[in-house]
């Protein structure tokens, strides 16, 4: 297996871009990664794209030869591969690519990850967001996605006195670093008393514990880091790419307070790489929900289980200890469209580690971490990124 | 849903139908046909035997939902927990017959039959499980109250 980098990066604004087409906003990310990688597209050998509910959404699967056409690349006959994994689609894509360079198959690949989903009213996006759960045995009985997160929360607030306050902090820090995101689909600023105080969705979480359903396309080259230098001064390595699985339904889970398949996830990438949590300065962290990140937090093992309320609350991953957590705003500022979200995760680690991620550059970054959920957890799936010797 | 598809898991959504595997005594609920429990699974093969599960249990989480799933728009807010039953397997499902305020981690339940949704006026009607209160729930057998 040969050592595999990130060469450039595209993405578009997140939120609600109604004059704008799923195909115009998968193109622009991905033709901004090529500009980016200094590639011409005739080195290209392969396009993934991670996309979770194109045919609910907009009537239109087999979409990765229609990005690959609109891209004026239909002639070169190029492999195109659709990858779904609910929410985690655009981060197995990620994955995907990562073994195809690293196998030695292909050369350089774009990576994408599209959703549009502000083409639907908002109670169809929730179904669609709940078609990740288990269809069967949870949303025929009552559940949502949220309502499965709440559940989780509930407990972890009865076995580990986790606080409304907490979860809400989660929000306030998406939103203050959301503000600082040109890209961002949230750049308001949000209180502690503005997130309790919002409507209800599944108690114990309300309005503002929740990402919102946005449109939204990233994009990432990736290629051999033997031919890294030709491509960008300062090329990223892929230190591990990680996916794991658990049971698709939460009431399956012998703790429901764990994601099983983050720690595993992590651990297997943590071990790859040769790294340990406290070797990382950033990361961006799912947080579909607030009680999602806490929880990420401690599966992840920057916090041992159980205490990621408290620790949130004194800053230790908001700027006062030694790693920054979304500085991109996440999930819940930066925005959620669903196959999109784990490309973009691994596009701010690489601008964060390039250093050019503006006014919300996290100084003296040299490994990042990347970590998206579907669902309840059934998938995760971790990337570690680090900065080459300069 | 198709009719068929609901249709199919009748047994488990009105009768708890449920599965135990004979090598490790394991229950699941919905039955499964290998057992995951059992280092090797191969041995499960042929091996896991149907069980009816009382209906009694625990609430181990709960939520109110207030942004209802399909179907249930008439019936926000509504109690969604997991409840853990007296044979072991934990099940998603509402909590009725009492007020959200009082429903509590711990509370007894027992599952009752009720209408799940409805899909639409001309639609499907589905039923299934619900949990109650066990002070207030019908003993099993009894007809449905709603």
């Amino acid at each position: 297996m040969r050592e595999v980098a990130v060469l450039g990066t595209g993405m578009t604004r997140f939120g609600e871009l109604w004059d704008r087409s799923f195909r115009e906003i998968g193109i622009e990310a991905g033709l901004q990664a090529l500009v980016d990688a200094k590639l011409s597209s005739k080195d290209l050998s392969a396009l993934y794209l991670g996309s979770m509910a194109s045919g609910p959404l907009l009537d239109q699967e087999h979409i990765a030869p229609l990005i690959l056409d609109y891209a004026g690349l239909a002639g070169r006959h190029l492999p195109a591969i659709r990858i779904e994994g609910g929410g985690a689609s655009g981060a197995l894509a990620l994955h995907q690519g990562y073994l195809a360079v690293a196998s030695g198959q292909y050369d350089y690949v774009v990576v994408g990850g599209a959703e549009k989903l502000t083409d639907v009213p908002d109670t169809t996006g929730n179904q669609i967001a709940s078609a990740s759960a288990d269809h069967e045995w949870e949303v025929v009985f009552g559940a949502t996605l949220p309502a499965l997160w709440a559940l989780i929360a509930r407990r972890h607030m009865h076995q580990y006195g986790t606080t409304p306050e907490q979860l809400a902090q989660v929000a306030v820090h998406a939103h203050a670093m959301g503000a600082k995101n040109p890209l961002a689909h949230y750049r308001n600023r949000l209180t502690v008393a503005q997130v309790l105080g919002a409507s209800r969705v599944a108690e114990p979480l309300g309005m503002f514990d929740c990402a919102p359903l946005s449109d939204g396309a990233a994009a990432v080259v990736l290629g051999p880091l033997s031919e890294a230098k030709r491509h960008t001064d300062t090329p990223i390595r892929i230190a591990a790419s990680s996916v794991a699985t658990d049971t698709m339904a939460l009431q399956h889970r012998r703790d429901p307070t764990v994601l099983e398949s983050t720690r595993v996830a992590a651990q297997n990438a943590f071990r790859a790489a040769r790294l340990t949590p406290s070797d990382v300065q950033v990361a961006e962290i799912h947080d579909g929900y607030t009680i999602s990140a806490l929880v990420a937090l401690e599966d992840l093992g920057f916090v041992e289980k159980g205490q990621a309320g408290p620790a949130f609350e004194r800053g230790e991953f908001t700027g006062r200890g030694r790693l920054m957590m979304n500085p991109s705003g996440g999930l819940k500022a930066q925005g959620r469209p669903f196959g999109a979200v784990g490309v973009a995760q691994v596009v701010e680690i690489v601008r964060q580690l390039r250093g050019a991620a503006g006014d919300r550059q996290v100084p003296n970054v040299r490994v990042g971490l990347t970590h998206d959920v579907g669902g309840t957890g059934a998938t995760s799936v971790v990337h570690l990124l680090e900065r080459g010797e300069p | 849903m198709s009719i068929a598809r609901f249709w199919r898991a009748t047994p488990q959504r009105y009768n708890l139908g449920a599965s135990k595997c004979t090598v490790c005594q394991q229950v699941y609920f919905p039955p499964r046909t290998v057992c995951p429990n059992c280092t090797h699974h191969r041995e499960s093969i042929g091996k896991m035997q149907p069980l009816q599960l009382s209906g009694d249990g625990e609430v181990i989480s709960y939520t109110i939902v207030h942004d209802a799933a399909e179907g249930f728009e008439m019936q926000v807010p509504y109690v969604l927990a997991l409840v853990r039953t007296d044979e072991g397997p934990v099940l998603t499902g509402a909590v009725v017959d009492v007020s959200p305020s009082e429903v509590t981690i711990g509370l007894r339940v027992r599952a009752t039959f009720r209408k799940l949704r409805e899909e639409g006026k001309a639609g499907v009607i589905h039923y299934g499980y619900k949990f109650a209160p066990r002070e207030t729930a019908p003993a099993p057998g009894a007809p449905p109250t709603g």
